[in-house]
């Protein structure tokens, strides 16, 4: 259990998605404007990235890797090479059954993410977790942990950096560095504040 | 198919100063910040995100008359995730001490916002040729902001270029005084935002509004 506890702490603190590999940073930026819909965009990034990273592991571990389809008879057979666009198939495929899925069953919650939902197959921070989920070579478990971890961390920075540009709307910036600048100065500050975390040890 | 000339240059030059990818259209962000340390990598990087938003446009304007509009988005990754692959696999042949550095961007480029953005904005829209080139100066645009990070990083952060030392820093012997934020990565961070506000002040026009 606590290895589990510590993985969660760390794809959230220490490795966050945001703000330690700057992934997603595309979204990060450009939906972080009013916390309501970063908050809305955050949800929808935990519960994708909680699908996704453990689906692709199980893909992984049962077709791609070297040795894994041993039970169908070809122990020899490396189809790794193949991983990025079979991981990419999954996730576009995914946020599309989930898209549809939310329109029947969930339309409130379907109207309030709206556009976010597409958009999330081209968030780096899905694939980026799945990658380095394969990198780190987790099993099963730890890769539900790590998936619901990361999303939880990117959803907490978005969160976190839009509350500081609604509060940054009563302040002077210089003229050229409005809007896009000032907000690469803030994330950039954010994450030497995250920094801080590097050094524990988990 | 009649190249204009004209058109042609400014297909290839507008993205570098006036259009930037990264500076004004805020697209591949991800992979600018995270490789940039050093000038290598963002080299090896920009060359690799050229080449694949070139051929993937290309390869797309191609097909753009056969591909249905509600399937296209999954096409387009298709494409580029096989380009992706062959590139990722060539590196990791040929350079592999840089490919290990770069561990996951280079897969990432597949979800590099520019790759998608310029499939989707041009090559749906134009002839295979001028979208090659398109790529082409999409790329140059986000090489252009990599590589004048990574010389400001590589240079004030270690005193060197390319792993020559150009200053000389004290624990060698030499006089500079390494700054050792600029190896972190929130200084990448820092810089772009800096080179923003120079941009934006050569030319007015980019400005935004205050909200």
């Amino acid at each position: 259990m606590e290895h589990y506890i510590s993985i969660f702490v760390r794809s959230v603190f220490v490795e966050n998605m945001a703000l330690s590999f700057f992934l997603g940073m595309c979204t990060f930026l450009a939906v972080s404007k009013k916390i309501q819909t970063a908050f809305g965009l955050g949800v929808a990034v935990v519960v994708v990235q909680a699908i996704t990273v453990p689906v692709n592991n199980l893909l992984y571990t049962y077709l791609l890797k070297d040795g894994a389809l041993a039970w169908a008879g070809m122990p020899d057979t490396d189809l790794s090479f193949l991983g990025l666009i079979l991981y990419i198939g999954v996730i576009a495929a995914i946020v599309q059954i989930l898209e549809m899925v939310l329109d029947k069953f969930f339309p409130a919650l379907y109207q309030a993410l709206g556009i976010f939902l597409p958009l999330i197959t081209v968030n780096c921070a899905i694939l980026g977790g799945t990658l380095f989920m394969v990198e780190g070579d987790y099993n099963f478990a730890e890769s539900v942990v790590y998936g619901i971890g990361s999303g939880v961390g990117w959803a907490f920075a978005i969160v976190a950096l839009a509350g500081i540009r609604e509060k940054m709307k009563y302040s002077d910036v210089p003229e050229g560095l409005r809007g896009l600048g000032i907000t690469f100065i803030t994330v950039g500050l954010m994450a030497l504040a995250f920094m801080s975390f590097s050094g524990v040890q988990l | 198919m009649a190249i204009d000339k004209q058109e042609l240059k400014s297909v290839i030059l507008k993205p570098i100063l006036d259009n930037n990818p990264i500076a004004l259209q805020v697209l591949g962000v991800c992979s600018a910040l995270a490789v940039t340390s050093k000038l290598e990598t963002a080299l090896v990087m920009a060359f690799a995100l050229t080449i694949v938003t070139a051929f993937s446009n290309m390869l797309i304007s191609l097909i753009r008359h056969q591909i249905p509009s509600s399937i296209r988005i999954i096409v387009q990754m298709t494409v580029i995730a096989s380009l992706v692959i062959v590139v990722d696999q060539l590196l990791k042949a040929y350079a592999f001490e840089t490919a290990k550095q770069m561990s996951v961007f280079v897969g990432l480029i597949i979800t590099n916002c520019i790759v998608m953005g310029r499939a989707e904005a041009y090559a749906m829209k134009n002839g295979p040729i001028m979208s090659f080139f398109d790529g082409i100066g999409n790329g140059l645009g986000y090489s252009a902001i990599l590589i004048t990070v990574a010389i400001i990083r590589e240079l004030l952060g270690s005193g060197s270029i390319l792993g020559f030392t150009i200053l000389n820093p004290i624990q060698n012997g030499g006089w500079y005084q390494t700054n050792g934020l600029l190896l972190l990565p929130p200084s990448a961070f820092f810089i772009i935002g800096l080179l923003i506000w120079v941009i934006r002040t050569l030319k007015p026009e980019q400005k935004e509004e205050q909200q």
